[in-house]
């Protein structure tokens, strides 16, 4: 048990890194409290696996501290920083049991014969292993293995934490819903620090408390998985999270009116006086689709937009719309009137957030 | 649908394989089988004698001796050269250009005929201009291949171990190289010693190299021929005389077509079955408890 803190910690595999893109992980303060359940969610080469590998100690930070519980552990290996990882292949000893295989950590340290048989049964009745004790692991089944690598991991009652590394990617589909429910389970019966790695917001967002998002080497945002979606902190978080992603409308002050390439928009006093504020060229507003209002005939405050395709899902559909040369989504509910040719757009003010230079700037209301 | 066509010419098809495998296999066989169960004088007498070629064969003082030194030779050379090609490939570089290095100097004795190595031990071993025969007698050893049967079999044991363990070794190396990084992370975690490590990660996963490794061994060292020829000449007496040579004798110096016949049969199957045995034997190693109904 334990809390994870990282601390100006940065990771080069190269010798001598120069610019920022040589480093995997840029310099990053994080903090992953006792007992929670977090993802850490990013796309591919984004430095989410380098970072838990440098949690668990397979990996040396190349600057910077990890601490456990405020402890220093930066030089410390694995094996003495009482942590235990799944891996995205499930990885079993082959010709032992499965009942050696969840014995097997225990049996390393020497722990008594009789509390190893306790711990293996306790755990693999949490699994729904039992059954399979006796058999070889090289015979499993993808999931059955994924499961005994989890298994060796919670066997042990002096782990830290528990780091999985994107576990569910051989699993079959609908065993992955069943393993994930099992996860969440066993994160509140053991009440253990769990980080869960994956590029799938969907598996994040049902495992994990908080999530904190990877981008290019940093963590660009830490917060809910609602935090996420309503407020993102950065205009990746924003493509990154919900589907379709956040629209994210370049604009500029032109003649005291806020302009989205040539079509004018109404976005209220705050985000003009905002606006007005800000000397950078990349300024952009950000709206997710389900905000986005959508009419079919013109309305107050509207601005004209062409619809480019609807495409249609059943219970919702998503408008694809040109907005001043800038393309957007919006989504409308099954019972809204759908748009044909042109829609009238509207932005609510509190749905709308402001970007500039890619961060969230926080615009005050009144 | 089925819209299988029913044509038997189509049996044609397998005559190339047919005749490859009659001209690589049961021709030569049957040729043998043709010799061991009658008595050949020229090519218009023979009489059919049956099973008595192999009864002979079977009983002979001479053949189950050379058999039993054999299989001792086969024995102590796998037992030594198996658990040493493992270590060797254990301690091998894993990358960078000392793998390299180290791969081609490992692989030197496997590129090497054999007769060439016989020759190559028959003057390493000599007393006068030999280094090692030469060394072992100023360090106050009477080394004599010649004379003592003990510095024979030593010297033979000691040149198969030289010229076959990096066999055994590149097999191992190319089986460890194929395990996953994550198995040695996870042992990590695990806590696993290194022994631990050996003995559930690497050996596990080198089994089905080793499989080859020892059955490609097995039947080479059991039909060893050139090697203690030039180095020994099956001697001194009788002591490094292995089958094939004894078959040499029979069949070349001798003459006798139809008793080694027979014995090339039983030589043949006696290699069949013990491969058989080991196959089978480490497969089932493999298996699970419950599927072997224990």
């Amino acid at each position: 048990m334990a809390e994870i803190t990282l601390k100006g910690l940065a990771h080069s595999y190269l010798p001598d890194p120069q610019s920022p893109e040589d480093y995997a992980i840029r310099e990053m303060d994080h903090v992953w409290h006792q007992g929670g359940a977090f993802a850490l969610l990013g796309p591919s080469g984004c430095g989410k696996s380098t970072l838990l590998n440098i949690i668990s100690g397979l990996l040396e930070p190349s600057g910077g501290e990890v601490l456990f519980d405020g402890e220093k552990v930066n030089s410390l290996s694995p094996e003495a920083r009482n942590i235990a990882q799944v891996f995205q292949f499930p990885v079993v000893y082959d010709t032992m049991t499965v009942y050696d295989n969840l014995a097997f950590p225990l049996r390393n340290v020497g722990t008594a014969a009789g509390r190893v048989h306790e711990r293996v049964m306790e755990v693999a009745e949490v699994l729904e292993l039992t059954p399979q004790l006796k058999r070889k692991a090289k015979n499993l089944t993808a999931d059955e293995k994924q499961k005994v690598s989890m298994g060796r991991g919670l066997v042990r009652e002096d782990v830290s934490a528990i780091l999985f590394d994107e576990p569910l990617t051989v699993i079959d589909p609908q065993l992955k819903w069943k393993l994930r429910r099992k996860l969440k389970e066993i994160h509140r019966r053991f009440n253990i620090t769990m980080v869960y790695v994956t590029h799938d917001q969907l598996e994040a967002s049902t495992f994990a408390d908080k999530i904190a998002v990877m981008y290019e080497g940093q963590v660009v945002q830490f917060g809910t998985p609602r935090e996420l979606f309503e407020a993102p902190n950065h205009t990746f978080v924003g493509y990154f999270i919900g589907s379709p992603g956040m629209n994210f409308l370049p604009v500029a002050m032109e003649g005291g009116r806020v302009m989205c390439g040539e079509a004018p928009l109404v976005v209220g006093e705050a985000f003009e006086k905002a606006l007005q504020a800000t000397s950078s060229e990349n300024v952009k507003l950000g709206i997710r689709p389900e905000f986005v209002e959508a009419h079919a005939t013109e309305v107050k405050g509207a601005t004209e937009a062409e619809v480019v395709d609807i495409q249609d899902l059943g219970t919702y559909a998503i408008l694809s719309l040109r907005l001043g040369g800038i393309l957007l989504k919006a989504r409308l509910d099954e019972d809204e009137p759908r748009p044909r040719v042109r829609a009238w757009l509207r932005f609510p003010v509190g749905r709308l957030g402001l970007y500039v230079d890619e961060f969230r700037v926080e615009v005050p209301h009144e | 649908m089925n819209n299988k066509v029913y044509n038997n010419r189509a049996w044609w098809l397998i005559l190339p394989m047919l005749l490859l495998v009659a001209f690589s296999a049961i021709i030569p066989l049957m040729t043998v089988v043709n010799y061991s169960v009658q008595d050949v004088f020229d090519a218009h007498t023979r009489f059919f004698t049956g099973t008595e070629w192999f009864r002979e064969t079977l009983n002979d003082p001479t053949l189950q001796m050379a058999l039993l030194r054999q299989f001792a030779f086969s024995f102590t050379v796998l037992a030594i050269e198996v658990p040493l090609g493992i270590g060797i490939a254990l301690l091998m570089p894993k990358r960078g250009w000392q793998a390299s290095a180290v791969l081609i100097l490992v692989t030197m004795p496997l590129l090497i005929p054999w007769n060439v190595v016989g020759s190559i031990w028959q003057i390493f071993t000599r007393g006068d201009i030999g280094l090692m025969g030469w060394s072992l007698r100023e360090l106050g050893y009477g080394y004599n291949i010649t004379r003592s049967a003990t510095d024979a079999w030593g010297t033979i044991v000691l040149m198969d171990v030289w010229h076959w363990t990096p066999l055994i070794a590149l097999l191992s190396y190319s089986g460890l190289r194929s395990i996953p990084d994550a198995y040695y992370q996870a042992a990590r975690i695990d806590r696993a010693s290194q022994w631990a490590v050996f003995r559930y990660i690497q050996l596990p996963k080198l089994t089905n190299v080793l499989v080859i490794g020892v059955l490609l061994r097995f039947m080479h060292s059991f039909m060893i021929y050139a090697e203690p020829f030039v180095l020994t000449g099956g001697g001194p007496g009788s002591s490094t005389t292995f089958l094939s040579q004894s078959l040499t004798t029979m069949a070349i110096g001798q003459q006798d077509l139809g008793p080694s016949a027979a014995f090339s049969i039983i030589y043949f199957l006696i290699i069949l079955l013990v491969c058989w045995v080991f196959y089978t034997a480490i497969m089932n190693l493999q298996k699970d408890k419950q599927e072997r109904g224990v």
